[in-house]
């Protein structure tokens, strides 16, 4: 089973019940959000905790991407601290 | 009948629920996943869990985050982490047992905020429940037990681990271990024998002290310690790699007890001997008593769930939890985490990740007579002001200014603000 969605408008697939963080890793994408000085930044805890995993999904900003499970036809965006 | 609620579904939690359910409670189990275990009993996307039968005798409420506690009145939100238009509820409950866990404690370190620098937790979930390898040139290190399941999960999703690291000498070490943990001790030495057939090298008293890279990390340096975890110069090695793993212990995530107002020692909730917290009908079970692993956080559950439910635990139960608190407290003293290590800090490395607040400044606002107290520290350098709350440098700036950690966080996890303002509460 495998789910589709978009990440700045390009298809990624991942496996059924992963959490987008884990989609986007397994597609390569090691960072999808900058901080306030531009520094790129990922995944960190993993659990929750950090909130360094930020992005935006279905037009929804501030999304931890370890915490939410990816559904299909989700369309994320990343994110800058500048969007938030 | 006694209504009890339990939030989080972890050892501790599942085995309150339990606990509760058989002393005659009417009880509501919580969590933020979708999926109950918590952190330790993670499986892959789909996996059958093996707790149906607890979850088919409580309410099982998954996907459901307590943002805020006042006394034993909680506030929940039921639906997708972080997102818009979930329901919100209130529960009033005659007993809360609060079993919410901790997190990876990770010293800062020049280089920690680049992609590819990961907790050593953030790469057992990814690799246990996403079936995920956070690299393929993997270094582990920081300290304790926990650092050889997280190389044995690397290695079964195909990441080569180029080394364990544990930052405390065997002199410290051998300190904690004893013949008493022999059980434990046989589970470690399966994990050392899994790492020895995959050449996995284990060194004592060796810590990662850089990570280097401009957009990602591309190389670690370790360096030899001793005991206090001062680096010993001249002894830096560097590996081509492409993730770190780092945990140095855990934190306990204490925002839902502080917010109920029950005690804390030493950044732990203080419990008596049946898992009671300082407020009435409110208990605590698990890494948020004291950092000892899932068999003890089971056993804390147990306990805390029989007596949250107006049960009296038998004498077998309190002496096993006793037990297991002992291995804990050797497991604390074998695994430290030594005075020295703000040595390894540049005045240009990141300590709040967040905010992006330097060594620097914050010894520098530290200094400053101008500005005393830790109030005017955060607000004159911003450290734990970001979207984390501290949570991930607290402990740090505290080390580093000498000041107290606060963990006060009156919304303890994050709610928009159109939910709170157009969504009515109902009672479930």
């Amino acid at each position: 089973m495998t789910v589709e969605i978009t990440v700045d408008g390009e298809p990624v697939a991942g496996t059924d019940g992963q959490t987008v963080a884990a989609v986007l890793l397994a597609s390569g994408r090691l960072s999808w959000r900058t901080t306030r000085s531009g520094a790129p930044r990922g995944v960190f805890c993993g659990i929750g905790a950090c909130f360094d995993c930020l992005l935006t999904v279905n037009g929804v900003p501030d999304v931890r991407a370890c915490l939410r499970r990816a559904a299909d036809g989700d369309e994320i965006r990343t994110q800058s601290r500048a969007d938030a | 009948m006694t209504r009890v609620v339990v939030v989080g579904a972890g050892p501790a939690g599942l085995a309150a629920a339990a606990h509760a359910v058989r002393a005659g409670a009417d009880v509501t189990l919580l969590d933020q996943s979708a999926a109950p275990g918590g952190q330790f009993h993670r499986l892959p996307p789909g996996a059958p869990h093996g707790f149906e039968a607890i979850l088919s005798r409580c309410s099982w409420w998954p996907e459901s985050t307590v943002w805020a506690v006042a006394g034993k009145r909680l506030h929940v939100l039921r639906g997708p982490a972080d997102g818009a238009g979930r329901e919100r509820h209130v529960l009033e409950p005659d007993a809360l047992v609060l079993a919410t866990g901790a997190h990876d404690r990770t010293l800062p370190f020049p280089g920690w905020q680049l992609p590819g620098v990961y907790t050593a937790g953030a790469a057992q979930a990814l690799a246990k429940g996403e079936r995920v390898a956070v690299g393929r040139r993997v270094v582990v290190a920081g300290a304790g037990p926990f650092l050889l399941p997280v190389a044995e999960s690397l290695l079964a999703v195909g990441a080569r681990v180029l080394a364990v690291l544990e930052a405390n000498p065997a002199s410290t070490v051998r300190k904690g271990w004893s013949w008493r943990d022999a059980r434990k001790a046989g589970e470690l030495a399966r994990y050392a024998a899994a790492l020895a057939r995959h050449r996995v090298p284990y060194h004592l008293g060796r810590a990662v002290v850089e990570a280097r890279g401009d957009d990602r990390v591309r190389a670690v340096v370790t360096a030899r310690l001793r005991a206090d975890w001062s680096v010993v110069p001249g002894t830096e090695r560097t590996y081509e790699a492409d993730a770190v793993c780092v945990g140095h212990g855990f934190a306990p995530r204490p925002e839902l007890a502080v917010a109920a107002g029950c005690a804390l020692d030493g950044g732990f909730v203080r419990v008596g001997d049946d898992q009671r917290t300082s407020v009435p009908g409110v208990f605590a079970a698990g890494e948020l008593t004291g950092i000892g692993g899932a068999v003890a956080a089971a056993a804390e559950g147990a306990v805390a769930g029989c007596a949250a439910a107006g049960g009296v635990p038998g004498r077998a139960l309190l002496r096993e939890r006793d037990r297991l608190r002992g291995f804990a407290a050797r497991l604390a003293a074998a695994h430290p985490v030594g005075a020295a290590w703000p040595g390894w800090l540049r005045e240009d490395t990141i300590v709040c990740r967040c905010e992006e607040t330097t060594a620097g400044e914050l010894t520098r606002a530290a200094r400053d007579p101008a500005a005393p107290g830790p109030h005017a520290l955060k607000l004159g350098t911003r450290a734990g002001l970001g979207p984390c709350q501290g949570r991930l440098c607290g402990a740090a700036v505290s080390a580093l200014c000498g000041t107290a950690e606060r963990h006060h966080r009156p919304i303890a996890q994050p709610i928009r603000l159109g939910e709170l303002a157009e969504v009515k509460e109902n009672d479930a």
